[in-house]
Order: C-alpha cells, then structure tokens, then sequence
C-alpha cells in the first residue's frame, strides 16, 4: 500500500488529487447531458473559445477561472443568439465562433517570450500548479453546477428526452437552455486547470459514454460517470507521478481505457450499443 | 392534490379554434431564400369536445405544421388559435404525441420515467414527484393496458407498446386535447385497434383527439370527422362526405393512385414517412 502513500507527502500532489476528483465528480455529471443531447461538439468549442478570456486574465494577473467565466458565458450567449436568431445550422454557428475566438487567444498569448509554455499549459492543463485559492475557486463553482442539476432535474430530463414535451408542459425552454449552456461554460472552467482546452472534451464525454453501456436509467447514468470520472482523475494522477507523464493526458487516457474496457465489456455480453430501437423490437404482446 | 394555476376554460366553448391561420417556411432570416412559402394557408376550422378527428393529407400537407400550431410551439405568422376558448399560450392540457421517428429510444428512461414527465409541470418547479404523482402515474399506465411494462427501458417496447406509454404520458398529464402525430404507421391491425380503443376510453372522458394518419379506410370508420388538408383545409366533414372524390382529388392530386372496384374506393398513398 506505501505506493499509494508515497505521493501524498507532498503538498501540490494532494492538491492536484483534490482537483482531479471535483472535476471528475462534476464534469462527468454533467457530461451526461451532453452526451445524451448530442452536446460534444458544443462541449469542445466553448473549451476552446473561453482561451482570449483565460489569456487576457494571465496577462493582466486576474485569477484564470475569471476570464474563462466571462468568456464562457459571452460563449454561450452567442451561440445561442446566433442558432435562435439566423437560420444558420447550430454547428455552423458554433465553428465560426469557435475557431475565430481559439485565434485570437492563440494570436494574444503568441507575443509573450514564454509562448510555447503557456500555450502547452493552457492547451493541456497544469495540475500539479494548482493553488490553494484555485482549489477552493473550483470546488465552490462545481458545487454549484451539482446543485443547479439537481435542482432542476426533471426540468433537464424533459429537455432532453422531448424538447417538444418541455414547450407543450409551458416549461421555461428558453431559460433552461442557457442554463445548461452555462452549465456547461462554468464546468469548463472547473476542469481548465486540470485537463487543459484541448482535453476538455475527453473529460466531459468519455466517463458518460461509459456509463451509457452500463445503466439503463439517468441517476444510475450519473453515478456510474461520476465514479468513472472521479477514478480516472485519481488513477491519472498516479499514473502521471510514476510513469513522470504529463498530468493531463494521463487522466484521459485513464478513462479511455476504461471506455474501451467497458466496451469490449458489452461488446462479450452482446450489447454492442445501448438497447436495440422499438421500430427492431419484438413482436406485440397481446 | 395540489392544484396549479391553469389557463380556464370557458363553458360552452369548442375545444379548438382556428381563423384564417398562416404559417410561412420562410418567416426566419435564411441566406439565399428569398420569397415566402406557406406551409399553411387560410386555415380555419373548430373542433368541438370530445371529438375525434382524423387529419388526412400528403406528404408536406402541413399536418405536421398544424400540430406544432395547436401545440403552441410554432407562432402562426397570421391567424388566430384558441383552446377552450382562450390563446394556446397558458394551457398545459394539451399533449403531443410525437411520431415514433423523433423520439430517442436509447435514452436512458423506463416507461415510468416517461410517464412521469407529464407531471413535470404539475409537480412545479424545484419539486419532486410526490405519493400522489406516482399514483397518478400507475393508474394511467393501468388504464392503457400497460402496467407490466413499468419498469421496461423504453427501447424494450414494440411499436404499439411505444405509443401506448405516450398516451399513459398524455392521461398522466390530465391532458385534455391529443395530438397524435401518424401514430399508427407501421402497426399491426390488432394493435391499431388497441389504440383506437384506448382513444375511446378517453372519449368517454371528454378528451378531444387529433390525429394524423395516412389510412383513409381507418379515418373513415372510426372518427366522428375527417379533415383532408393540402396547407389548405380542403374538406372538413362528416367520413362520407369528406372522402368524395372530388375533395380527394382535390387534396391528392397526382400522388393518389385510385383503384376502383366493386363495391368501393381503393385509395393508396405514394408514401408515408414523415414530413
């Protein structure tokens, strides 16, 4: 057991645990609505675009997380104006954004000496940079992003299942739709530390994806994502401190195995993908 | 029970409501799309309560359209909607039955959970489902012949099992005017049947159905009226005289193919998946 010990005695290791576990518990939570919504590619450009924020925050010596906060939320603001306003496609939409906005804050950061390390710290993440006031920052954003799910989950369910139930039931559609869209803005800031904007996307998708072969109802979905999530984020962390790899791309390849462990899992019971549609369904009881 | 704030509805009203209604496809900023398109044209009509009217068309007819219009989920660019003597906006009482194709049947529900999203409004919000919403719940399910199927994922159902957890969805929802978009596609005759028995046992309840479908012979024997509809309301009426040739001419056009013989009028449609 002194392998799992022998980390702990330092500081910036335990901190980086403590990180790796919030922003597993929450984005693997939330992942699971943009897994089951078709979300991913939404997911990966707001990573992207909140970079000019994070980078303007850096330069300027503001905490990272406020940057990204206001640049996330400018995010999905406007992808929502622009899918709601113009008849542009939503994916349209989301790609001008995403990449004229990834320029700029590329384009910022290019004209310091340090360039290439702080583009590979944002690109990547910096887990075992992080502070206590980053860790306290974190925790308290995530904790709000559980409880708003939580809050407001029938509300979400029926979103996702029916938008069309959702309009007829009167629910506020349009107010919950930007909810989770800043959901979503505010989840991506609580993992930037700790995956970077280039990994985000694994982090928010990959545990979901798991839970989906494995449970056949929404809570069930969640708490097998979130102990997914949180594991990979733990055993990343390891991983990253034995094999000296960077800490980042261990907790994504951690729950990429455990992807394709579960999916060569289904896979042997025969269950390839979720349960068979009701149009290949069996004959009608009587 | 707790009761929650509905829209009234007044005595002695129809069901449904509408005046010279119309929808354009063009009626948002589209590049390169000039020039509007109606998907409905001057459509006016009512339908009293606890009627059953099967709504028959082609394809791109606008059945879908007008749905959406009653629903209150698409604003008709001209026109008037009332339900139950008031403006769609207030009225969680009417259900939407959504054709089988739009629904994620992988998504990770049973038929309870389903079922229980018809309540979502009632429970309000930042509540849960109470003793009560569960009650609500199983009795609706037991109602559609369905209670075996509580705790099924959804994706287990057959097609006629699908749609009759839509409906303990609608019954869940108190709702009192259902629409039921091409729910019959693709069943079998005992289990259309079934369906149509449910929807009696609703009828008794003064719950007033819409429903499109592409089977003129079913519209014909077991709905109190047909209405054709070609973005206009070609014909709204009685079976019989709804079904003339002429109106079905009129509504087909070419993509009818007729097909008489002795004793009646063969009638088949070129296609029938969705708008």
């Amino acid at each position: 057991m002194n392998w799992l010990l022998e980390p702990l005695q330092y500081d910036f290791i335990v901190r980086a645990l403590l990180a790796a576990v919030v922003v597993g518990l929450v984005c693997s939570i939330l992942g699971v609505y943009i897994v089951l919504r078709g979300m991913a590619f939404l997911g990966d450009a707001m990573a992207h675009t909140i970079l000019p924020g994070v980078v303007i925050a850096f330069l300027l010596g503001w905490p990272l997380a406020v940057g990204a906060l206001i640049m996330g939320v400018l995010t999905a603001l406007g992808i929502g104006a622009l899918t709601e306003r113009t008849s542009l496609k939503e994916d349209t939409a989301i790609g001008v954004i995403f990449a004229g906005l990834f320029a700029l804050g590329v384009a910022m950061l290019s004209a310091r000496g340090s360039y290439s390390i702080d583009l590979a710290h944002f690109l990547f993440g910096n887990m075992l940079g992080v502070s206590t006031g980053d860790l306290i920052l974190t925790s308290a954003l995530g904790f709000i992003v559980l409880a708003l799910i939580y809050l407001f989950y029938k509300e979400f369910l029926v979103l996702s299942f029916d938008p069309l139930l959702a309009e007829t039931l009167r629910l506020p559609t349009r107010f919950l739709n930007y909810l989770l869209l800043l959901l979503i803005a505010v989840t991506i800031v609580v993992a930037l530390q700790v995956v970077g904007v280039a990994l985000m996307l694994a982090i928010l998708v990959t545990p979901a994806a798991s839970a989906s072969f494995l449970t056949r109802r929404l809570p069930s979905m969640m708490i097998v994502s979130a102990v997914i999530g949180v594991f990979s984020g733990v055993a990343g962390i390891y991983a990253s401190y034995y094999l000296n790899i960077a800490s980042g791309p261990a907790v994504v390849l951690v729950a990429t195995l455990v992807f394709l462990a579960v999916l060569g899992l289904a896979a042997l019971r025969g269950r390839r993908s979720p349960p068979a549609t009701g149009l290949e369904a069996g004959p009608e009881a009587p | 029970m707790k009761r929650t704030i509905h829209m009234p509805h007044e005595p002695g009203t129809p069901a449904l409501e509408m005046q010279d209604v119309w929808v354009n496809y063009a009626s948002r900023l589209s590049p390169g799309n000039g020039g509007a398109r109606h998907a409905l044209e001057a459509v006016t009509f009512r339908v009293e309560r606890g009627e059953r009217v099967a709504v028959v068309g082609p394809n791109g007819a606008g059945k879908s359209t007008l749905f959406k219009v009653i629903a209150g989920t698409l604003r008709p660019d001209r026109g008037r909607v009332t339900i139950f003597g008031h403006g769609p906006a207030g009225h969680f009482c009417i259900a939407y039955v959504p054709q089988r194709n739009q629904v994620d049947w992988n998504f990770p529900v049973t038929v309870e959970d389903v079922v229980m999203m018809g309540r979502v409004r009632q429970i309000g919000l930042l509540r849960r489902p109470g003793k009560s919403d569960w009650a609500t719940v199983h009795a609706a399910l037991e109602r559609v012949d369905a209670a075996a199927l509580t705790h099924r994922q959804i994706g287990e159902l057959s097609g006629g099992q699908q749609q009759r957890v839509f409906l303990a969805r609608a019954l869940a929802q108190e709702a009192e005017l259902v629409l039921m978009d091409e729910p019959l596609n693709g069943l079998d005759i005992p289990t259309q049947e079934a369906i149509i028995g449910i929807l009696d046992d609703l009828r008794r309840d003064g719950v007033t159905v819409l429903l499109a479908t592409h089977d003129l012979d079913l519209a014909a024997e077991r709905f109190d009226r047909i209405m054709l509809l070609n973005r206009r309301v070609v014909a709204f009426d009685k079976p019989g005289a709804a079904l003339q040739s002429g109106n079905l001419l009129h509504a087909y056009g070419g993509h009818l193919h007729r097909v008489e013989d002795g004793d009646g009028l063969l009638i088949t449609d070129t296609c029938c998946d969705g708008e």
